[in-house]
C-alpha cells in the first residue's frame, strides 16, 4: 500500500460556515462504505471567523490525518476566495468546488485591500474541473439557510464513489429528527447541481 | 463496535473504560474536549478547577484517598501546575495518577511552542505519546496500569494533530469501578519536609531504573523492520507523516518517549543501516540516543519548529516534489475576529481612544490588539497582566500617572488574578485593572468556572462576587460599567486613571454567544445610505457586518463610498450607532 492510494480532499472555508460538520458527515460515510479514514480539523482561536480547513484522506489504510502539498486532488472552498489560499496543496489535475458566497475579511471590509476578482476564471484557466455552485441559494431554496453545508456535501459526494443509499443514512443519523428532512433535500439538490 | 472519534474524545472514552471515575481541569485548547467529553459519561465526578495547578493538586488529593484520578491541561498549564508535579514525583501516587498535557506544535491557538516532553525528564516522570485516536484510547489505559505498577504519576502527552483529528476508533467494554478509595497515613511518603524528600529522592531514581527495565519489553515500543536502508526513530503523530511517505522503511516507533529503552534502541541501530530522528519541535530522543553514542540524523535536517506533514519529512529526506506550478493569484489575510457583537469591542476601542499602555492577557480580548481595535498591548500567559500593569506603573513613576491599563477576563482572573490584585492592593499601585466579566470561559468554548453559578456537570453552584472579592482584596475604587454604553465606559475609566491608588473596573456584559442570555439580539441595524457620509468611523469598530462600499463620486460631493450591514450577521449591540456622528444608522 503506498500512499497514492489514499485519497485526499482538502474543505476550506470561514468559521461558522458547518465545514467540520460536513467533514464528520463525510468521514461517517466513508467509514461505513468499509474504508479506513483519517481527519484533521482546526478548532480554538481560529473559529473566530478566521481560516478554517478540515484535511478527510480516505483508503484501505490510512497513516496521516494531514495531506502532503500538491498531492490533493479535490478541493472544496466553502467560501469563494478560500479557494486561493490553499493552491500549493493541489494537483494540476484538481478539481475544485467552489460556493460562490463571498465572506469579506476584515482588511476587505475596511477597503484597504479589494476582494480578489476573476477568482473562477483563474480556477478555470488552471485546473481540470471546477465547479460553481451557489450553495447559500440552494440552501434558502431548500427551506433552511443552515444547510449551506450540506448542499455541498452533496456536489462533493457525486465525486466519491460512495453509494448513495450510505449518504441517505449517515445524514439520518447525523440530525435531529425534526431537521432530517430539509438536510437530505439540501443534500440531494448538491448533488443534482 | 467502531466508531469515528477525535484524539480527545478517544482519550475521554479510554479513561472511561479504564475505570476511572475522576478528573480535574481547567480549559485550555487543544485539551479541552477531554474533560468535556469525559463528563459526560454516566457514574463520574467530573470538575472544572479555577487553574491547572489546583486542578493536578485536586487529583493528588483524589490519588493519596486511593482513587485513579487524572489531571488535564494544555503544554502552558503544565507550568502553572508545576510546582505540584514536581514533587508528587517524589511522593508517588497511592491510588494512580495520569497527567495529559496537550501540546501544540506550530501554536494553533497558544502564546508558544514549548514541548513539553522535557518535563518528563526534568520532573522524572514517565511519559507515553500516542500517534492516533486508536493509540489514544490504548495508551490512557497503559497509563494508568503503569501508574498503579510503579506508584508514579504518569504523563500522556498529545498534541493538536492528535487532539483534534479524528479516526475510526474500536470501543471496548469499560472496566467496572472498583472503590479502593480510603484514609492512609503515610508521612515518610506524603510529607516532603528535607528529612523525607532525601529519602523519596532516591526512591526516586531506583523508579526511573524500573522504568527503563520496562521500557525495554513494552509492547507500544514496537520496531518494524523492513528496508535495513533506513531506519526511522519517531513517536506521535510524526510516525503517521513518514508512514504516509516512506511506508518501506524500518521504524522503531516509541510509544513511551520517557525514559527511553536504550538496549532495544541499540538492537535497532545494529539491523538499520542509516538512522533517522523524526520528532518535532525540540530534539529529545534524538539528544538522548546521540549520548548513548549512537549516530542519527535529526534537526540538521528536520525543522526545530512547526508541526510537520508527510511533506515536510519528505523534503527534508528526498528531493522535494516538483511544486504544481501554479501562478499565486494574491488573497487578502482572514485573521480571526471577535464576533458581531462581542462585549469586548466597545472596551478596547474605549482603550484605544485614550490612548493608555493596556497590558493584556489570554481570552478572545486578546485579538483586539489588531486593526483596527489596537486596544491591547501585550500578552504574555494567564494572569500576566495585572501583576505587569503594576510593574509598569511603579517603574514609570510619574510618567505612568493615568497611563497604564491592565485588562483580564473573569475565567482568567479566577485563574490567576486575585493574587496580583492583592498585591496591587498591598503595594499601593496606581494602575487600573478592567475585568472583562463576560460570563463564561468564552474563547475555548463556553465552560463554566465559579463565576458562573454552575459546574461542568450541570450542577447549580456558587457564583463568585466580583465586587466583594475585589473588595476584601482592598481595592477601594471598584466600577462597573456596561461595554455597550461606550459613553459611559469611556467617563469612567478617565475618572478611574485621574485617581491616586489602584482601581478596578468591571467591564459587564455577557458573551453573545452565552448559552443562558436573556435576551435574543434584537432587529439588525441598517446605515441609511442617504444620511451615511463615508466617513469610516464605524469601520474602527471592525465589527464584521460592517463593510465598505464604494461609490461613484457625485458631482459637488466629497463621498467616496458609503458603510453597509450585512443584516445576515449584525446581533444589534448599538455600539456603530453610538459612533456614528451623522444619525445614519438606525433599526
Ligand atoms: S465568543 Fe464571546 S467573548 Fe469571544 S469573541 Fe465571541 S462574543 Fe466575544
Ligand atoms: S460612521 Fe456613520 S456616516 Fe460614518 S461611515 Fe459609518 S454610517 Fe457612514
Amino acid at each position: 500500500m503506498t500512499d497514492s492510494d489514499v485519497k485526499s480532499i482538502l474543505l476550506a472555508g470561514v468559521g461558522g460556515q458547518g465545514i467540520l460538520r460536513a467533514s464528520d458527515i463525510m468521514c461517517m460515510a466513508i467509514m461505513e462504505a468499509g474504508l479506513d479514514v483519517k481527519k484533521s480539523e482546526v478548532h480554538g482561536m481560529a473559529q473566530r471567523g478566521g481560516c478554517v480547513t478540515s484535511h478527510v484522506r480516505y483508503g484501505n489504510k490510512v497513516y496521516s490525518p494531514l495531506a502532503k502539498q500538491g498531492s490533493i486532488n479535490l478541493l472544496v472552498a466553502f467560501e469563494k476566495m478560500e479557494t486561493l489560499r490553499y493552491q500549493n496543496y493541489l494537483t494540476k489535475d484538481a478539481t475544485v468546488i467552489v460556493n460562490t458566497e463571498e465572506i469579506y475579511p476584515p482588511a476587505v471590509n475596511s477597503g484597504d485591500f479589494p476582494y480578489p476578482e476573476d477568482i473562477i476564471l483563474f480556477l478555470k484557466s488552471n485546473y481540470r474541473q471546477v465547479k460553481e455552485i451557489d450553495a447559500t441559494a440552494l440552501a434558502r431554496e431548500s427551506g433552511n439557510l443552515k444547510t449551506a453545508n450540506v448542499v455541498l456535501l452533496g456536489a462533493i459526494s457525486t465525486l466519491m464513489n460512495i453509494p448513495e443509499s450510505i449518504w441517505g443514512d449517515v445524514i439520518k443519523n447525523a440530525f435531529p429528527e425534526k431537521l432530517v428532512k430539509v438536510n437530505l433535500t439540501a443534500f440531494q439538490m448538491g448533488r443534482d447541481a | 463496535m467502531k466508531i469515528l472519534m477525535s484524539g480527545n474524545e478517544a482519550i475521554a472514552r479510554g479513561v472511561y473504560e479504564a475505570g476511572v471515575r475522576f478528573a480535574a481541569a481547567y480549559p485550555g485548547t487543544p485539551s479541552t474536549e477531554i474533560m468535556e467529553e469525559f463528563s459526560n459519561y454516566e457514574g463520574v465526578y467530573a470538575e472544572w478547577s479555577p487553574n491547572e495547578k489546583v486542578a493536578l493538586e485536586v487529583a493528588i488529593g483524589a490519588a493519596f484517598a486511593g482513587e485513579k484520578a487524572i489531571a488535564i491541561m494544555k503544554h502552558v498549564g503544565v507550568n502553572v501546575a508545576a510546582d505540584p508535579l514536581f514533587t508528587v514525583s517524589y511522593t508517588g501516587t497511592n491510588g494512580a495518577l495520569v497527567i495529559i498535557t496537550a501540546d501544540d506544535p506550530s501554536l494553533h491557538s497558544s502564546q508558544n511552542e514549548q514541548d513539553n516532553r522535557n518535563y518528563a525528564k526534568f520532573a522524572k516522570i514517565p511519559m507515553l505519546e500516542p500517534s492516533d485516536p486508536q493509540e489514544a484510547k490504548e495508551f490512557i489505559k497503559l497509563a494508568f496500569e503503569i501508574s498503579e505498577k510503579f506508584d508514579t504519576p504518569v504523563f500522556l502527552r498529545t498534541t493538536t494533530r492528535v487532539s483534534h483529528s479524528k479516526a475510526v476508533v474500536a470501543l471496548e467494554d469499560p472496566l467496572p469501578y472498583q472503590d479502593k478509595t480510603g484514609i492512609t497515613y503515610n508521612s515518610a511518603k506524603f510529607v516532603m519536609v528535607p528529612a523525607n524528600a532525601r529519602v523519596r529522592r532516591v526512591e526516586v531514581e531506583k523508579r526511573m531504573q524500573n522504568l527503563k527495565a520496562f521500557a525495554e519489553n513494552f509492547s507500544e515500543n514496537r520496531m518494524e523492520i523492513n528496508n535495513p536502508d533506513i531506519g526511522i526513530i519517531t513517536a506521535g503523530m510524526p510516525y503517521n507523516y513518514a508512514k504516509d511517505v516512506f511506508p518501506d522503511y524500518s521504524y522503531l516507533k516509541l510509544g513511551m518517549v520517557y525514559p527511553l529503552p536504550e538496549e532495544l534502541i541499540r538492537d535497532f541501530a545494529t539491523q538499520v543501516k542509516n538512522i533517522y530522528v523524526i520528532e518535532e519541535l525540540d530534539p529529545f530522543l534524538e539528544e538522548q540516543i546521540k549520548a548513548m553514542g549512537i549516530k542519527v540524523i535529526g534537526k540538521e535536517i528536520f525543522p526545530y519548529t512547526n508541526e510537520f506533514d508527510p511533506g515536510i519529512i519528505q523534503n527534508a529526506m528526498n528531493k522535494p516534489d516538483k511544486p504544481a506550478n501554479i501562478p499565486a493569484k494574491s488573497i487578502p489575510p482572514r485573521p480571526p475576529n471577535l464576533c458581531p457583537g462581542c462585549p469586548h469591542r466597545g472596551l478596547f476601542y474605549t482603550l484605544n481612544k485614550l490612548k493608555v499602555f493596556v497590558t493584556g492577557d489570554i481570552g478572545c480580548y486578546t485579538l483586539s490588539y489588531m486593526k483596527p481595535l489596537e486596544g491591547l498591548h501585550s500578552c504574555i500567559c494567564m494572569g500576566a497582566s495585572i501583576g505587569m500593569a503594576h510593574g509598569m506603573s511603579k517603574a514609570l513613576k510619574e510618567k505612568g500617572k493615568g497611563k497604564i491599563v491592565g485588562v483580564i477576563g473573569d475565567s482568567t482572573f479566577i485563574h490567576s488574578g486575585i493574587t496580583a490584585l492583592l498585591n496591587m492592593a498591598y503595594n499601593k499601585s496606581n494602575a487600573v485593572i478592567i475585568i472583562c466579566d463576560n460570563s463564561t470561559t468564552a474563547m475555548t468554548g463556553m465552560q463554566e468556572h465559579p463565576g458562573t453559578g454552575y459546574t461542568i456537570l450541570g450542577d447549580e453552584a456558587i457564583q463568585l462576587d466580583l465586587p466583594v472579592l475585589v473588595s476584601a482584596l482592598g481595592i477601594k475604587n471598584i466600577r462597573i460599567v456596561d461595554p455597550y454604553d461606550l459613553k459611559n465606559t469611556r467617563t469612567v475609566i478617565k475618572e478611574e486613571l485621574a485617581k491616586d491608588g489602584p482601581s478596578v473596573v468591571i467591564s459587564k456584559r455577557p458573551c453573545v454567544l452565552f448559552k443562558r442570555a436573556k435576551s435574543k439580539p434584537q432587529n439588525p441595524l441598517q446605515v441609511d445610505p442617504e444620511k451615511c457620509t463615508g466617513c469610516k468611523v464605524c469601520l474602527g469598530l471592525g465589527c464584521p457586518p460592517i463593510s465598505w462600499k464604494k461609490m461613484e463620486r457625485k458631482e459637488g460631493s466629497k463621498r467616496e463610498g458609503i458603510s453597509v450591514i450585512d443584516e445576515n450577521l449584525c446581533n444589534c449591540c448599538g455600539l456603530c450607532l453610538q459612533v456614528c456622528k451623522f444619525n445614519a444608522i438606525n433599526n
